[in-house]
C-alpha cells in the first residue's frame, strides 16, 4: 500500500519562542491519498507538528524551527520557500468552525478569488462543486447569500473544509475537526475523510483513539514532544511495539 | 507580473503605509513633547512659581495666582467630583446591579464623558455666574466636577463588577449588612483601580480650559477666594499665548510645560498601576 | 440577599446616597438641556429655529444671530480632520495588531495612549506657535501652487495663505482624534479570534489580504463606532482650533481661509457678551452644540454597543 511519498519529516526540532523545546527529533513519512493521524495525550506536540506542515508557527515571531520537511520532494522549512503558495496547496482545518464574516459563497469563493479566478459561471462551478465534495450543498444550495454564521456548526466546519477544499489542495491538515461537534456532525466528517482521501492527502489530529482507528491508515502516536511509534493503524492499535503506545492506546495512562 | 506578484506588491505597499502611519503617530508625539520640552525648559525659572504677574508690557514676574488657583479649583473639584462619582458607581455596580436603570445611566455617563466641554461651561455660567453677578472659583471648581462625575463613576461601576460575587456572599454569610460588605470588603477588592480611575480623572480636568473660560475666568492678582474669580494654568495659556508680548509667550510656553509634565506623570501612573494589578 | 440586608437603617442610607450620586447623571444631563433651553428661550423666540440654523448672520452691533457660519465651521473642520485622521489612525491599528514586532508594540501604543492624554490647550497652543508659521510657509504655498489652477477643488485653495485658518485647524484637529480612532479600532482589531486569521492565512491569503478581508469585516462595527465618536469628539472640541481658527463669521470656500465653529465662537464671545439677545444668542449655539454632539455620541454607543455584543457571542 506504500505509495507515493507526499510529506517527508527528517530529524524536526521545533522551539516556540523562548527556546521551549516542543518538537523533537521527528521522522516520520506521509503517504500520497492516505489518511495519517496524530494521536497522544494533551500537550504532547501533536498539534504543533500539524502546523510545522504549513508553517502557520511563522505568524507568531520567536518560533524556530531545525531539521526538514520535504513536501514533494522540496524542504519547505528552507528560506526560500513561498509561504502563500505553500498554504494555497497544504489547506487546514481547524477545531472550531471558523467561517469568515462574509456570505456562504463568499466564503468557498474566497480561496479562489486570491487565486485570481475572476469569472462568475467559473466561481459559480467550483463553489458548488468543493460544497458536493463537502457534502454540504444539498443543505445550502438555496441559501449561498446568506451569511455562513447562519449555519450550524456542524454545516460551519464542512463549510470550512469546502473551502479548503475549493483552492484543488494537495494535502488537507485536520486540527481535531470534531472535537466541537455532535456526533451526528463528526460521523458526517468523518465519513467525508474517506471520500476525500481519494483526491487529496490526510494529516489530522485528534485526541479520540477511536476516530483515529476509524479513519487512518497511518497512525503517529507522540508524548511529550517525541514521536514514541509511527506505523500503519491496524498495527499501532493491535500490536504496537512500544510499551507507552500500548499503554496509551489500551487506556492505561494519561 | 503574476497573480501572485501582484498581490504581494499590493500587499507590501497596504503594510508599508500602515507603518508610516504608525511613525507619524509617533512622530507628532515626539515633536509635541519636544517642543513644549524645549520652550517650556527655557522659560522656567524660579520667579515663575514665587511671583505673582507684572503689569502686561512690563519683563519678569511670575504665574504664582495661576498655580495656586489651579491647585485650588483642582482640589475642590476633586473634592465634589470623586464623592459623586465613586457611590454612583457603587450604586450601579452593587444596589442596582443587573437592572435596566443601571444600565441607562451607565450608557448615558459613557455619553456626557465626550459631552462638549465648553457646554458645561455654559450651564455653569447660567447656574452659578449669572445669579451671583461674577466669575467665581466655585462655579470653575463645579463644571470640572461635573467633567470628573461620569467618569470616575464608569471606572468605579468597572472595578467594582470585577470583585468576585463570592467575597460578598462571604461577608454577608458572617451577618453584615451590605453597607459593610461594600465598604469594608468591595471597596478593599476595588481599591487600586478606583485610585488609578481617581489618577485619570485629576489628569483629564487638570488640562480643562474651555469649561473655565466662563466660570472661575481669570484674576491678575493672588487670591484664595472662591467666591471670586480665579486664575488657572490653562486660562492664563490661553490668553497669555495670543497676547502679543514675548515674555508672555515665554510664560505661557513654561505653564504649558508643567501642566504637561503633571498629567503624563499622572496618566503614566494610572497606567503603570493598571498593568501592575490587572495584567 | 441584597434585599433583606437593605433593613438596617445605615444600610438604607447608603443605598439612598449612592443612588442620589448616580442619578445625578440624569439630571445633570436633564438640568444642561433645560437650562440651556431656557436661557436661549429669547434668541429663539426672536430668530426661531429654522431661522436661526440657516441664518448666516453674526452681527452684534444689529443684535441679529443666526449659526450657519458657525455650523458650517465646525462641520467644516469636523469633515477634513475625520478625513485626515481615519485612515492614519486605521493604519495605526493595523500595525499595532498585524505587524509590529512585539517590542514596538509597547511603546507605539503607550504613545498613542500619551497623544490622548495631552490636553487640548496644549495642541492649541504647539498649533499656534509651530505648526502655523510651518503650514504658512512651507505646506499651505506648496498645495496652492498644485491645486489652485484645478478645476472645481482649485477654490479650496485660493488666498494668501496666513496659517491661522481652516486647514491649520484641521489637521491640529485630527492630530487630537488619531489616538481616540486608532486605540478603538486596534480595540476591535484585537476581537478577531486568531484561528479565524489562522484559517485564512492557511488557505494562502498574504498578511494584508487578512487584515482587508478578514480583520476589517471582522471589526467594522466596532471601528465604525470609534470613527463615529471621534466624530462626536472634534465636534465639540474648543481649545485646540481656537488659536488658529481666527474668528470670523463668513462661510468662506478656501482652507486658507479664517472661520468660526460654535466652541470658538462660544470661547472667545461668551464672556464679552453685552446684551440679552447676544448673550441668549450664544446659548442657543451652546443648545444646537449640545444636542448635535449628544445625537453623535449617542449613536457611536450604539454601535459600541452592538459590537461588543455581537463579539461577546
Amino acid at each position: 500500500m506504500a505509495g507515493k511519498i507526499e510529506l517527508e519529516v527528517k530529524g524536526l526540532n521545533f522551539y516556540y519562542s523562548g527556546n521551549i523545546h516542543a518538537l523533537k527529533k521527528i521522522n516520520l513519512t506521509v503517504y500520497r491519498n492516505t489518511v495519517t493521524s496524530l494521536i497522544g495525550p494533551s500537550g504532547c506536540g501533536k498539534t504543533t507538528l500539524l502546523r510545522c506542515f504549513n508553517r502557520m508557527h511563522d505568524l507568531y515571531p520567536g518560533n524556530r524551527y531545525q531539521g526538514e520537511v520535504l513536501f514533494q520532494g522540496d524542504n519547505i522549512l528552507s528560506g526560500g520557500t513561498d509561504l502563500i503558495n505553500l498554504r494555497s496547496r497544504i489547506g487546514m482545518v481547524f477545531q472550531k468552525p471558523t467561517p469568515f464574516p462574509m456570505s456562504i459563497f463568499d466564503n468557498i469563493a474566497y480561496g479562489l478569488k486570491l487565486k485570481g479566478v475572476k469569472k462568475r459561471a467559473e466561481l459559480s462551478e467550483k463553489v458548488e462543486k468543493a460544497l458536493v465534495h463537502a457534502a454540504l450543498w444539498n443543505e445550502v444550495k438555496d441559501k449561498l447569500g446568506a451569511g455562513a454564521y447562519a449555519l450550524s456548526g456542524g454545516q460551519q466546519q464542512r463549510l470550512v473544509i469546502a473551502r479548503a477544499l475549493a483552492v484543488d489542495p494537495e494535502v488537507l491538515l485536520f486540527d481535531e475537526p470534531t472535537s466541537a461537534l455532535d456526533p451526528i456532525s463528526t460521523a458526517k466528517i468523518e465519513e467525508l475523510t474517506e471520500v476525500l482521501k481519494k483526491d487529496v492527502t490526510i494529516v489530522i489530529v485528534t485526541h479520540n483513539m477511536q476516530q483515529a482507528a476509524r479513519i487512518s491508515d497511518w497512525t503517529g502516536f507522540l508524548m511529550l514532544g517525541e514521536l514514541i511509534e509511527f506505523d500503519r493503524t491496524d498495527k499501532i492499535f493491535t500490536a504496537p511495539s512500544e510499551k507507552l503506545t500500548e499503554d496509551y492506546v489500551t487506556g492505561r495512562f494519561g | 507580473m503574476t497573480r501572485e506578484q501582484i498581490r504581494k506588491t499590493e500587499g507590501f505597499i497596504a503594510l508599508s503605509l500602515s507603518t508610516l502611519a504608525a511613525l507619524g503617530g509617533l512622530f507628532w508625539l515626539v515633536f509635541i513633547l519636544g517642543d513644549v520640552l524645549v520652550h517650556g525648559i527655557k522659560a522656567l525659572h524660579i520667579d515663575l512659581f514665587l511671583n505673582d504677574p507684572a503689569p502686561p508690557g512690563v519683563d519678569g514676574g511670575g504665574l504664582r495666582n495661576a498655580f495656586v488657583g489651579q491647585l485650588l479649583i483642582t482640589v475642590c473639584a476633586t473634592l465634589i467630583g470623586v464623592p459623586m462619582g465613586v457611590l454612583g458607581g457603587t450604586f450601579l455596580a452593587e444596589y442596582a446591579r443587573g437592572r435596566k436603570i443601571a444600565r441607562l445611566i451607565s450608557i448615558l455617563a459613557d455619553i456626557m464623558v465626550s459631552v462638549p466641554s465648553i457646554v458645561i461651561g455654559t450651564f455653569i455660567y447660567a447656574v452659578l455666574v449669572k445669579p451671583i453677578g461674577h466669575f467665581n472659583g466655585w462655579a470653575g471648581a463645579v463644571a470640572l466636577a461635573i467633567i470628573m462625575i461620569p467618569v470616575v463613576l464608569r471606572t468605579t461601576e468597572d472595578m467594582l463588577s470585577l470583585v468576585p460575587w463570592t467575597l460578598r456572599e462571604a461577608a454577608f454569610a458572617l451577618g453584615a449588612p451590605y453597607y459593610k460588605v461594600i465598604t469594608q470588603v468591595v471597596y478593599r477588592g476595588a481599591a487600586t483601580g478606583i485610585l488609578t480611575g481617581v489618577l485619570l480623572s485629576i489628569a483629564r480636568v487638570a488640562g480643562e480650559t474651555a469649561p473655565l473660560l466662563f466660570t472661575s475666568f481669570n484674576n491678575s492678582f493672588y487670591s484664595l477666594d472662591m467666591k471670586q474669580p480665579v486664575a488657572s494654568l490653562t486660562v492664563t495659556i490661553f490668553q497669555y499665548a495670543m497676547g502679543p508680548y514675548d515674555n508672555w509667550h515665554a510664560q505661557a510656553w513654561a505653564a504649558a510645560f508643567v501642566i504637561t509634565i503633571f498629567i503624563l506623570i499622572l496618566t503614566i501612573t494610572g497606567r503603570l498601576i493598571i498593568k501592575w494589578r490587572y495584567k | 440577599m441584597a434585599r433583606t440586608a437593605k433593613k438596617n437603617p445605615v444600610d438604607r442610607f447608603f443605598s439612598v446616597m449612592t443612588a442620589a450620586a448616580a442619578f445625578s447623571v440624569i439630571v445633570l444631563i436633564a438640568g444642561i438641556l433645560y437650562v440651556l433651553v431656557s436661557e436661549s428661550s429669547l434668541a429663539i423666540g426672536r430668530f426661531g429655529v429654522w431661522r436661526f440654523l440657516s441664518s448666516t448672520d453674526w452681527d452684534p452691533v444689529r443684535q441679529s444671530f443666526g449659526a450657519l457660519t458657525n455650523i458650517y465651521g465646525t462641520v467644516l473642520t469636523t469633515v477634513l480632520s475625520l478625513a485626515i485622521a481615519i485612515p492614519l489612525a486605521v493604519g495605526i491599528a493595523i500595525f499595532v495588531t498585524e505587524i509590529s514586532p512585539n517590542f514596538l508594540k509597547g511603546p507605539i501604543g503607550a504613545a498613542i495612549e500619551l497623544l490622548a492624554a495631552i490636553p487640548s490647550i496644549i495642541y492649541g497652543m504647539w498649533g499656534l506657535f509651530t505648526l502655523s508659521p510651518i503650514m504658512s510657509t512651507y505646506i499651505e504655498p506648496f498645495l496652492k501652487k498644485i491645486f489652485s489652477g484645478v478645476p472645481l477643488i482649485g477654490i479650496l485653495f485660493q488666498g494668501t495663505p496666513m496659517g491661522i485658518d481652516i486647514l491649520t485647524a484641521s489637521v491640529i484637529l485630527s492630530i487630537m482624534i488619531i489616538p481616540f480612532t486608532a486605540s478603538i479600532s486596534r480595540d476591535s482589531f484585537n476581537l478577531t479570534p486568531a484561528v479565524v486569521k489562522e484559517s485564512a492565512y492557511a488557505i494562502g491569503a498574504t498578511r494584508w489580504e487578512v487584515v482587508k478581508n478578514v480583520v476589517i469585516p471582522y471589526s467594522k462595527l466596532g471601528v465604525f463606532g470609534g470613527v463615529v465618536l471621534s466624530l462626536g469628539r472634534a465636534l465639540g472640541e474648543t481649545m485646540a482650533v481656537a488659536f488658529v481658527l481666527g474668528n470670523n463669521h463668513r462661510i468662506t470656500t478656501s482652507l486658507f481661509d479664517a472661520a468660526a465653529t460654535i466652541t470658538v465662537t462660544l470661547a472667545n464671545e461668551f464672556a464679552e457678551a453685552d446684551s440679552d439677545v447676544y448673550l441668549s444668542s450664544l446659548f442657543y449655539l451652546a443648545l444646537v452644540l449640545f444636542v448635535l454632539s449628544f445625537i453623535t455620541l449617542a449613536v457611536a454607543k450604539f454601535f459600541l454597543l452592538k459590537a461588543e455584543r455581537k463579539y461577546s457571542r
